[in-house]
């Protein structure tokens, strides 16, 4: 799972009104190389929680990341890299999302969250 | 495969291990879902600049529909109930960030952060009750509000479903009006029952002068690129079909049967006709039909 469909996911249980972010437990993180676009990192970043985003790349262990981002950051090659590299290259393998709210875990394995409500929880 | 799948057990059920590597496997279903999904990007209409879009495709199942969606250069995130065959997209190494969850409990994204969705022969698992818990119109409408919530404005969903009976069709459209969708149902090839296809298209936000649907294919008596035998392009064909079927049921009650054939039998016996085979147990006995 990238950091970039980490940023969209939220806690889908009943109630929960608090359900994003989900924070990250890491046992296993992999890199996968993608292509490399600036039209769809500048695209995408006023979809993104950058403060989300920002946290889930320290939970994986990328400091490089900068807690806000402003329109003339997008111009220098290097931040999108470094910015393509965290939202789209590193994958959690092996881990958890933790509802915020509730403290629900959400097993990741083999890269896939299994995102599956019990029936109490719908 | 007389029964539908859809009514043969739950989709995460029924796709188990041996089911999705068949499905996956089939050339057939794999030029289908080929297809099917370049229509859907077709009638998803994203603005022609090459700028890669991050789209949600639902139901994605092994991944062949989410091959194409990468094959036209977007980002997507896939989720499926059924891990066999998720599984098997792992295998076959897709791009997209793959999920375990089921629509029918909502999708679980945050407000406004996709740019499209599609979904390939899908969604109308959602009309059965396959657990008791599970209410269709309850689910119906967790997975189109949450659809709803989570696309951006002015994005689309394009949904090719496959509905059982009108009764269906009926129940998942307006479940995806109810909850604020503009668009409306895009048949391609109405009038071939094998080539017909049903394309939801919803759009996200009022309709305006942009969002006039799509021209549906096979209306103008286009021809269709399936390998069907008989084209039937006549726009009554499907009363005639309704038709057919009752007239044979009646029919065959009046000539065939037993019964009938030893009366027959016994009249002509009565007559005086000489020869006439006896009365066993295979008298009259159902046989496997040849082809």
């Amino acid at each position: 799972m990238r950091l970039l469909t980490h940023n969209m996911l939220s806690c889908n249980i009943k109630g929960v009104t608090k359900g994003f972010p989900l924070s990250i437990e890491v046992q296993k993180l992999d890199t996968k190389e993608t292509d490399f676009n600036p039209d769809f990192l500048r695209n995408i970043i006023p979809k993104l929680e950058w403060k989300a985003f920002h946290d889930a790349a320290v939970s994986v262990g990328l400091n490089d990341i900068p807690e806000q981002v402003d329109p003339v950051m997008l111009e220098y090659t290097e931040f999108l890299q470094k910015f393509h590299h965290a939202l789209l290259e590193v994958h959690l393998e092996e881990g958890a999302l933790i509802c915020p709210e509730t403290g629900r875990r959400f097993p990741v394995t083999k890269g896939v969250p299994n995102m599956l409500l019990l029936e109490d929880e719908v | 495969m007389s029964l539908r799948p859809e009514r043969q057990a739950p989709p995460e059920i029924f796709y188990n291990e041996t089911e999705a590597r068949k499905y996956t496997t089939s050339s057939r279903i794999i030029e289908i879902q080929a297809k099917l999904t370049e229509r859907a990007l077709e009638l998803l209409a994203l603005p022609e600049d090459g700028v890669p879009r991050l789209l949600l495709d639902i139901g994605c199942g092994s991944g062949l529909s989410g091959e194409t969606l990468t094959e036209n250069g977007h980002h997507w995130i896939g989720m499926d109930i059924s891990e066999a065959m998720i599984d098997i997209a792992l295998e076959r190494e897709v791009d997209g960030d793959l999920l375990i969850s089921d629509i029918g409990q909502g999708l679980g994204f945050r407000p406004g952060s996709l740019d499209g969705a599609i979904s390939i022969s899908a969604v109308q698992w959602l009309c059965n009750a396959d657990k008791s818990c599970n209410d269709p119109r309850a689910r119906l409408k967790a997975f189109f509000s949450s659809l709803y919530k989570s696309l951006a404005r002015g994005a689309r969903a394009v949904l090719q479903i496959y509905p059982e009976n009108a009764q269906q069709l009926e129940m998942i459209t307006t479940a995806a009006m109810r909850v604020g969708f503009s668009g409306g149902l895009v048949v391609d090839y109405p009038h071939s029952t094998r080539a017909k296809k049903y394309f939801l298209c919803l759009l996200c936000g009022p309709p305006s002068v942009n969002s006039v649907l799509p021209k549906a294919k096979g209306e103008d008596g286009g021809s269709e690129s399936d390998d069907d035998t008989d084209e039937e392009e006549n726009g009554t064909v499907d009363v005639s079909e309704r038709q057919r079927p009752a007239k044979r049921a009646k029919n065959g009650k009046k000539i065939k049967g037993k019964a009938w054939l030893l009366k027959k039998k016994e009249q002509r016996r009565n007559k005086g006709v000489p020869n006439v085979p006896r009365d066993t147990k295979y008298t009259g006995r159902k046989r496997k039909a040849r082809f």
